[in-house]
């Protein structure tokens, strides 16, 4: 460009009105995506070049039975923690929004002593119980009639111990986000649903806990892969998932990296397919709460590409 | 059901009796006595915080009252009398009460997760348990009625101001409601879509809807009601035909609040 090039001519113009507008300029910008690439390299570097990694040996163990159960165990405990976990926040949270002080305390007191100690604590805690309670029985309170009468020992196995201690602690921390999102609910939706004559529980059901899906889901998203991995603790008190199972296979053969790398991408495949599928149920909530549902991943490709290759002219029939 | 009901020759839809409520220390209402009969549209008056809200909330028991009594079509809304004294009902009986009487909130309070058509029969299916086909059928025969025929499948959040209200006054209309009350149900609009919701709510006055509307729409208000009530600081000043209140206003609070209005 000549110096002259931005001089006004002789309608007094700027004449670079006619150039098209360039980005500006960010050196930066390169030196710090070199400084990344370098990283990335040097990291996959180690990754292929490393022999201790022993990828034969991870690729030997990824698919074999103990692992496979493990990771079905691993699935299993977390799902029906956060099941019920959430089951029971949702009572919680309801019996803390309650008029009811004896309700909104008892809440309160379960939330402050299950979310306020460690998890690991409370694992061993159930998992001793037999030491605290040796049986276990069903009758009247107070009046030494008892129906059914249980050994603790055997009442309290190691899994069951591990679904007590994760699902309570869920419950704990879902009846927080459960109240959250409760609370985030405009009253007029409230009075809106009385003025038809709706009872509290359709309320609940029908308008306030659907809408309050929006704020719930993705904190407890959240909660859920971190129940996922929150579920290796259990290995502490020999529930055979799936950092337990890896464990096992290495206290024999001693090739405790590949099978904690084996454990690593489990975990790490079924955390992305939980977000896949909180992405989809995030979506289903949003419906009514923006002029346009946003697209799925799938729709957006085939958007982009249905506009680049001109696919299907939407006159035709 | 009571007594006095049934004597008077015109049936009363809404009677108030010495009706009062306070917020803590705050008295906003002293005293309400008015009767509403049968099909006639009354609309309520009055400077910003006289307590006309909180009177037409009262009606439908979503503010409890302290003293004084309101019946709808001849029951005592929220409190079962026995033996001389009044006590306040379980939830599920207001609830019963409560799918007689219908209302329109200024900010329309639609449910933004449901469709106009699922708004409108949420209380019909979901709370008077009655049958699906007849009341989709029913439910799309008013919101042709509001002008609304082709926004069935519409969210809320799709939808002008003026056509959510129109859903919202569907959605009251097809519990099949006895009365239906509207707290300012045009405030919130844009200028230009208020005549479409006060086209509707004239149409509802004239096929003999029994109203009670709070409203700042004085021509409305003189054009549509049988009977106009003002109110100022909690109490009835005045009220009466629309000509009477609107043309020759005695009270200075009505004057004053007239002026300031008509401008
Ligand atoms: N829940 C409440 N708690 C405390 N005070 C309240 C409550 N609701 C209303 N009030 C007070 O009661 C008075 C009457 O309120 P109300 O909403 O009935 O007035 P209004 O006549 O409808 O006014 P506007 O025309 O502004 O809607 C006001 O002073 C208001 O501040
Ligand atoms: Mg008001």
């Amino acid at each position: 460009m000549s110096p002259h090039s931005s001089a006004p001519d002789q309608t007094g113009q700027d004449r670079t009105i006619h150039q098209p507008i360039r980005p500006a300029r960010h050196p930066g910008r390169w030196v710090a995506i070199a400084f990344v690439v370098l990283l990335v390299a040097m990291f996959v570097n180690t990754l292929i070049t490393n022999p201790r990694f022993e990828w034969p040996v991870v690729a030997q163990y990824f698919t074999s039975g103990t692992i496979l159960l493990g990771v079905q165990r691993t699935l299993e405990l977390t799902a029906i923690a956060m099941l019920s976990g959430v089951g029971l926040g949702v009572v919680l949270a309801v019996m803390r929004l309650s008029p009811n002080p004896v309700l909104s305390s008892a809440s309160w007191l379960f939330v402050w002593f299950f979310r306020g100690s460690p998890l690991l604590v409370q694992l061993l805690l159930w998992y001793n119980l037999s030491a605290l309670f040796p049986d276990i029985s069903l009758g009247i309170p107070f009046t030494g009639v008892e129906f059914i009468k249980i050994d603790a020992n055997v009442l309290i196995t190691p899994y069951l111990a591990a679904l007590l201690g994760l699902g309570l602690n869920e419950a704990a921390y879902s009846a927080e986000i459960i109240r959250a999102g409760i609370i985030s609910i405009d009253h007029g939706q409230t009075e809106a649903a009385q003025s038809i004559g709706m009872s509290r529980g359709r309320l609940l059901r029908r308008v306030v806990l659907p809408q309050a899906m929006r704020v719930i889901i993705p904190p407890l998203g959240n909660d859920t892969i971190n129940m996922l991995k929150m579920s290796a603790l259990v290995s502490i008190i020999a529930v055979p998932e799936l950092l337990f199972a890896a464990q096992t296979i290495y206290s024999r053969t001693f090739e405790t990296i590949p099978l904690l790398l084996v454990a690593v991408i489990w975990y790490l495949i079924v955390v992305s397919v939980l977000s896949a599928i909180q992405y989809y149920i995030e979506r289903y909530y949003a419906r009514g709460a923006s002029r346009n549902l946003p697209l799925t991943p799938l729709q957006a490709l085939r958007k982009f590409f249905g506009i680049r290759f001109g696919a299907r002219p939407s006159t035709a029939r | 059901m009571s007594v006095e009901s049934k004597e008077t020759s015109p049936r009363i839809m809404v009677q108030a009796t010495g009706v009062r409520k306070s917020f803590g220390p705050l008295e906003v209402l002293k005293g309400i006595d008015l009767a509403l009969p049968h099909g006639e549209v009354m609309c309520l008056l009055g400077q910003s915080g006289s307590g006309k809200s909180t009177f037409l909330r009262c009606i439908n028991h979503l503010e409890r009252i302290d003293f004084g009594r309101i019946r709808v079509d001849g029951d005592l809304i929220g409190y079962n009398e026995k033996n001389g004294y009044l006590r306040e009902m379980h939830e599920h009986e207001i609830a019963r009460q409560r799918i007689h009487i219908g209302m329109v909130f200024q900010h329309f309070n639609l449910f933004p997760h449901m469709t106009a058509l699922q708004n409108v029969i949420e209380g019909p299916i979901g709370v008077k348990r009655e049958k699906r086909d007849e009341v989709r059928e029913r439910a799309v025969a008013i919101l042709e009625r509001v002008g609304l025929a082709d926004k069935l499948d519409a969210y809320p959040r799709q939808l002008s101001g003026g056509q959510q209200q129109r859903v919202a006054i569907a959605r009251a209309l097809a519990m099949r409601p006895k009365l239906i009350l509207f707290d300012e149900p045009t405030s919130a609009l844009d200028p230009e879509l208020v005549s479409d919701v006060l086209d509707v709510m004239r149409d509802l006055a004239e096929s003999g809807m029994t109203m009670i509307v709070v409203t700042h729409e004085i021509a409305f208000a003189r054009e549509v009601a049988d009977r106009v009530v003002f109110m100022a600081d909690g109490e009835i000043v005045e009220q009466g035909r629309p000509g009477e209140v609107l043309g020759n206003p005695k009270h200075p609070q009505t004057q004053a609040f007239l002026a300031k209005v008509l401008v």
